[in-house]
């Protein structure tokens, strides 16, 4: 265990050593997160005139949503796509026989290698902007609702990866997966609005085939105090769902790879 | 250290025509083809032993290391490496082992090889001091300096090629298996690689399986060489013993001052071309010196050269003859 917490030390050691190599990136990347967030936000106010409310969500709770989709978003800048993104380079350059020779588990290899800074500041702004819509709903922050809150936010991570790493791992077999992680940004796009915004048919699909619900919608209504237990304890299992089939998939994939791979 | 018995990889590749019309073709009719990278390869290497994997593009070669280092499954037959079936790629197996690829490399590109070398000595659980030492010894020998603190990019590919076996020398491997590590460098590069690895082999008794197609790092390494070709093993043993059952005949290029008739080559080995003033002939070594006096005392010569046929081309050719 002790060698896995040094390798990760290392591996975000090196990415911030590259990331300094290209200072000016990071301003300018941080000027799109704030001029991203501020378009988003514009739009929202189109939907929520105030006083209005759309699905019961009145523009201070929807904020939470926002909030939450802006730390995911952040979270897939910082981790997920530096990381997930690679493994088609790994697989097309063949580097990722480097990897599988390494006495590491590769697919804490692959997720952890790197990490991109500049999606911190989404994640920061995120969350302040989520503890602004609570405040502004009179939310009482006590220390088991932030637990609970943190503890979503924690089911919703693992969701995510999980969902990026099996398309991720599908470029093994095929070297073209890119487009597919932008067909899966496109339906997390549908998370920066409560999920009662939708038409029913479409809650359905958000909610069990991908579970976008339980990204941002959930945790919102958790960090509001409507949340029932039977919808966080289905969070739970899912979680542990996705990343069993995430690892399982991994290692099919590996067994694919080394049994043809050039 | 390393047992290889009746080793063979078969690859199924879809024959597939290029263009859409050729996917839904595929798509309806599967059709597949085998190519039979490995056939039937059997040897065994001894701890300590330097030996020289040859073989033309293509003979199947990258095939056989990437099964002794796990990376593929064999298709049949049995591998055995210090003690571990390679697929499994159990951890202590990992530990004794690594890959050095001419064509790929494991370094990060745009940071100093320093930076990778760290990352290495974590995964492997090297204490920093241990690394440290290891990598002042290893640059030195390497004669790598501050090379290590530059970024990757921004190395010649003689230096990257140094620093990438300092990279996967690190954790003290006890069997080295090198995929063409001279590929591409100049000849220079080549020699220093080379010294370094008989060097490697020398100090620490680790056993080194290397691939090439250029004879020179055979014959400067190896006193044993493996030459696969088409995927089958055809020769297995001293160096010598190989090259005169491969190079029978050397190449000699004359460039005459007046054109001479064919005839006038009787008794000089066998004619290949005969094109004004350029003539090409293939003689026996044993009669070299004697043809070479006779062209000189029956010819005026304007320039003259004798040369090895490169090792594919000599393969080829044997077994075009058919002598297997
Ligand atoms: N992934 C693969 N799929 C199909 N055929 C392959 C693959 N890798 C190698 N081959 C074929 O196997 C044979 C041996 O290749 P290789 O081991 O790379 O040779 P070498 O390293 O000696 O040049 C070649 O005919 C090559 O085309
Ligand atoms: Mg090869």
């Amino acid at each position: 265990m002790g060698r896995y917490w040094r390798t990760l030390r290392r591996f975000w050691g090196t990415a911030l050593a590259t990331q300094l190599e290209y200072q000016l990136n990071v301003v300018v990347e941080l000027l799109a997160v704030v001029l991203s967030l501020g378009g988003s936000l514009l739009l929202l106010s189109l939907f929520f005139g105030p006083g209005r409310e759309l699905g019961g969500w009145n523009w201070n709770q929807a904020l939470i949503v926002q909030g939450f989709y802006t730390v995911f978003d952040g979270m897939t800048t910082a981790w997920l796509r530096p990381n997930l993104g690679a493994i088609v380079t790994y697989v097309r350059e063949g580097t990722l026989d480097f990897v599988l020779l390494k006495p590491i588990d590769s697919q804490f290899w692959v997720s952890l290698r790197t990490f991109a800074p500049a999606g911190l500041s989404e994640v920061v702004l995120g969350l302040g902007l989520a503890g602004w819509g609570a405040h502004q709903s009179g939310v009482v922050l006590t220390p088991p609702l932030l637990v609970a809150v943190l503890l979503m936010l924690m089911v919703a991570a693992v969701i995510l990866y999980s969902l990026w790493f099996l398309i991720a791992a599908t470029s093994i077999w095929f070297v073209k997966t890119w487009n597919a992680t932008e067909v899966l940004r496109a339906v997390l796009a549908s998370g920066r609005y409560p999920l009662e915004a939708y038409p029913a048919s479409l809650r359905l699909l958000f909610t069990l085939v991908v579970p976008v619900a339980f990204l941002t919608t959930v945790p919102a209504e958790v960090l509001l105090g409507r949340a029932s237990l039977p919808l966080l304890a289905l969070g739970f299992v899912l979680a542990g769902g996705f990343f069993a089939a995430a690892r399982g998939f991994w290692l099919f994939a590996l067994r694919h790879y080394t049994s043809a791979s050039s | 250290m390393i047992t290889v018995e009746r080793l063979s990889k078969t690859y199924r590749v879809a024959d597939k025509q290029p263009g859409l019309a050729g996917t839904l073709r595929h798509f309806l009719r599967r059709r597949q083809r085998d190519v039979f990278a490995v056939r039937d390869v059997s040897f065994e290497i001894a701890p300590g032993e330097m030996v020289g994997f040859l073989g033309a593009n293509g003979a199947g070669k990258t095939t056989t290391l990437k099964m002794l280092c796990g990376l593929i499954y064999p298709s049949s037959g049995q591998v055995l490496v210090a003690g571990h079936q390679p697929q499994r790629r159990h951890p202590d197996f990992l530990r004794r082992i690594t890959l050095v690829m001419g064509q790929k490399q494991q370094l990060i590109w745009d940071l100093p090889p320093m930076d990778s070398l760290r990352v290495n000595a974590a995964v492997y659980g090297i204490p920093d001091r241990v690394a440290s030492r290891r990598i002042a010894e290893l640059s030195d020998l390497l004669e790598l300096g501050e090379e290590l603190t530059r970024p990757v990019r921004k190395l010649s590919l003689g230096q990257r090629m140094k620093a990438e076996l300092l990279a996967a020398l690190l954790h003290e491997p006890e069997v080295l298996f090198l995929d063409e590590p001279t590929l591409g460098l100049d000849v220079n590069a080549q020699m220093r690689v080379r010294q370094f690895l008989a060097d490697y082999n020398r100090r620490t008794g680790a056993t080194v399986l290397l691939t090439s197609h250029y004879m020179a790092d055979i014959t400067a390494l190896c006193p044993r060489v493996l030459l696969i070709h088409q995927g089958q093993l055809f020769h297995d043993g001293a160096l010598d013993r190989l090259a005169s059952r491969l190079a029978p005949e050397r190449h000699v290029r004359l460039e005459l001052k007046e054109p001479a008739p064919a005839e006038a080559f009787t008794g000089l080995g066998r004619l290949d071309s005969l094109e004004n003033c350029e003539v090409n002939l293939r003689v026996e070594p044993s009669s070299l010196t004697r043809v070479l006096a006779e062209v000189l005392e029956r010819f005026e010569v304007r320039d003259l050269e004798v040369n090895d046929p490169p090792i594919d081309q000599l393969i080829g050719e044997l077994f075009r003859q058919g002598s297997l």
